[in-house]
């Protein structure tokens, strides 16, 4: 392949049209499943970490699901909740679920990490529990969850692309056309932008993380 | 006749607390505490004493018996608000690491729904009621030092005003400088702002000093003894209590012997850098020319020129006149002379005491006490 393919395949109008579309939908079915998943993950690890047997089913259930192949999965969810079997629904259900079942266990590691005389001081000074969870621990949690959060928008990025197989939409649909017509332009597109993808929305969590947590990055006696 | 006692604010009847594995934290605990006093639970580790804390604000629930803060039945009272009207200090502070230090003693003003900017007004006043410069509250806990930490959450747990204070084992993790100086300062707030004070602490020493009654739990949350520092050291009810007080106990029973009948005997001073200075057979003490003690001067020493500070022996510790005999034994013991320098507030010699001196006028003490009829006890 030559440059001069490149540049002919980007040169095209309705070829551009189509890369922002797809980067559009690959953003949309990889940023709102990592959304969603954490918001089933955070009340799942909040359980988990504090009743022992609901952290047993949590992280059992958490890794079996992860085992599955996203494939079988896209193809697996319209049967379980009806959906039409090229609906993109199917993957930010099954996204959803996957980065939720990355996330949980994050969760809880998280929330162990949130030292124990913080939380008891929290308790004595009148707290009842979820305020404390949501003004104490979960803000605390903050820089052990990033963490989790940065593998698992990582992990969506790279997953969306298989959704074309099954039809929806994403960067994945130019590597089957690519294939489809032995046409490697479409291809190198696909793959610089999803990696950009992730570049830029990993630095966007660090950037969020960073903002959320100035007491992490502070000198004794200095006034920040 | 039994001391006269103040209102009962904190009242443990009968409580036992049991752990499903089968231990017993605290048995069969009868307590009760003084409004506007210090009382201390101490005790090793695993005698029950921060289980029975943490049963005043229902972080720990009884299994049998009743827990009364003034008058009312803990368990009749909704957690929360329980504890929002009970200060509470923890060990290693437990600050909130994500919020100012201002925002840290807000806390409980917020939670009872003060606006923030009052809530904020409210916790710069703590600040300067710990000892804290203002500026020390936009600083995040991290950034401040182990003693201003403690102070940071001694200010948060007073700043709903409560009645009550628990404080678990508040100074143990700072060194021994800083905790003596928290100490003196939690005996002057407790002078200023009249809370009712629990204090938890496996520091005897710490227990003696802050505590107006002291509560020598033993293992198995057995109460050993529940007296007053002076009869603590001077009368342990066992064997156990008399271990874990220690062998130092008669020297610390002096911090509760006045010293008001000390009567200092005079000494020959020599004045720091007068010239042509020659000592006897007597060892002479060195003052500067307020008066005040530097140290003292070797019999049989000649000085040719001025007397300077590097002729002159270290001085040991200094007594205030008034005080309790313990300082008085200490300088004795601790001088080079033997003979103890006693000092008035303002820190000028007024005489010296030998050890000898100070231990005659215990026995005095004790042959008055022991011709007294026998009181209540």
């Amino acid at each position: 392949m030559t440059l001069d393919e490149l540049g002919r395949y980007l040169s095209s109008p309705s070829n551009r049209e189509q890369l922002v579309e797809q980067f559009g939908q690959h953003v949309y079915l990889s940023l709102v499943p990592l959304l969603l998943g954490l918001l089933v993950a955070v009340p799942l690890g909040w359980g988990a970490q504090r009743l022992p047997p609901v952290r047993a089913v949590v992280f059992g259930g958490a890794s079996v699901l992860y085992t599955v192949p996203s494939l079988a999965l896209f193809v697996v969810i319209p049967g379980i909740i009806g959906t039409r079997t090229l609906d993109s629904v199917n993957v930010v259900v099954a996204l959803t679920l996957y980065t939720a079942a990355l996330l949980v266990r994050s969760v809880v590691g998280a929330l162990d990490a949130v030292p124990g005389p913080v939380t008891a001081a929290a308790t004595a000074m009148g707290y009842r529990p979820l305020r404390r969870f949501l003004t104490v621990e979960l803000p605390l949690a903050v820089p052990v969850l990033t963490a989790g959060v940065r593998v698992a928008s990582v992990s969506n990025i790279s997953l969306v692309s298989v959704g074309a197989l099954i039809g929806t939409g994403g960067l994945g649909v130019l590597f089957t056309e690519g294939f489809r017509t032995r046409y490697l332009a479409p291809i190198l597109v696909g793959i610089v932008l999803t990696l950009l993808l992730a570049l830029v929305v990993d630095r966007a969590l660090v950037l969020a993380r960073n903002s959320l947590t100035p007491w992490t990055r502070l000198t004794p006696g200095g006034s920040r | 006749m039994a001391r006269a006692w103040g209102a009962r604010l904190i009242e443990f009847q009968s409580v036992t607390k049991a752990f499903d594995d089968g231990t017993v934290a605290v048995n069969d605990l009868d307590l009760a505490v003084e409004a506007g006093t210090i009382t201390v639970f101490v005790g090793p580790s695993g005698c029950g004493k921060t289980t029975s804390l943490r049963m005043v604000n229902r972080m720990v629930e009884p299994t049998s018996g009743r827990v009364l803060v003034d008058g009312r039945d803990v368990r009749s009272a909704d957690p929360a608000l329980l504890r929002r009207g009970i200060g509470y200090v923890i060990q290693h502070a437990g600050l909130f690491p994500h919020r100012t230090v201002l925002d840290n003693v807000a806390t409980v003003p917020l939670l009872g729904g003060w606006t923030r900017r009052r809530a904020r007004a409210r916790a710069a006043e703590l600040l300067e009621v710990v000892g804290l410069p203002q500026e020390v509250g936009r600083r995040y806990p991290a950034q401040l030092s182990g003693g201003q930490q403690q102070r940071v959450g001694v200010a948060r747990a007073l700043a709903a005003d409560p009645p009550v204070l628990l404080m678990d084992e508040p100074f143990s993790a700072v060194d021994p400088v800083v905790r003596e100086g928290l100490q003196d300062e939690l005996l002057r707030l407790q002078s200023e702002l009249d809370k009712t004070v629990l204090f938890v602490t496996h520091d005897i020493d710490e227990a003696v000093r802050v505590g107006e009654r002291v509560a020598v739990f033993a293992t198995g949350g057995v109460l050993a003894q529940y007296a007053e520092p002076p009869e603590l050291l001077a009368r342990p009810a066992n064997d156990f209590v008399a271990d874990f007080v220690g062998r130092d106990r008669g020297y610390w029973g002096l911090s509760f012997v006045a010293g008001g009948a000390l009567r200092p005997d005079e000494v020959e001073t020599v004045t720091v850098g007068a010239s042509g200075v020659v000592s006897g057979d007597e060892w002479l003490l060195a003052l500067d020319e307020d008066g005040r003690p530097r140290g003292w001067l070797r019999p049989r020493a000649v000085v040719s020129g001025p007397l300077s500070e590097q002729e002159l022996e270290p001085g040991g510790s200094l007594h205030t006149l008034g005080l309790p005999l313990r300082g008085a034994l200490d300088a004795a013991l601790s001088s080079p002379s033997g003979r103890g320098v006693v000092v008035d507030r303002g820190g000028r010699a007024v005489g010296v005491v030998t050890a000898h001196q100070v231990l005659e006028l215990l026995a005095a003490e004790r042959a008055a006490t022991q011709a007294r009829p026998e009181g209540g006890r």
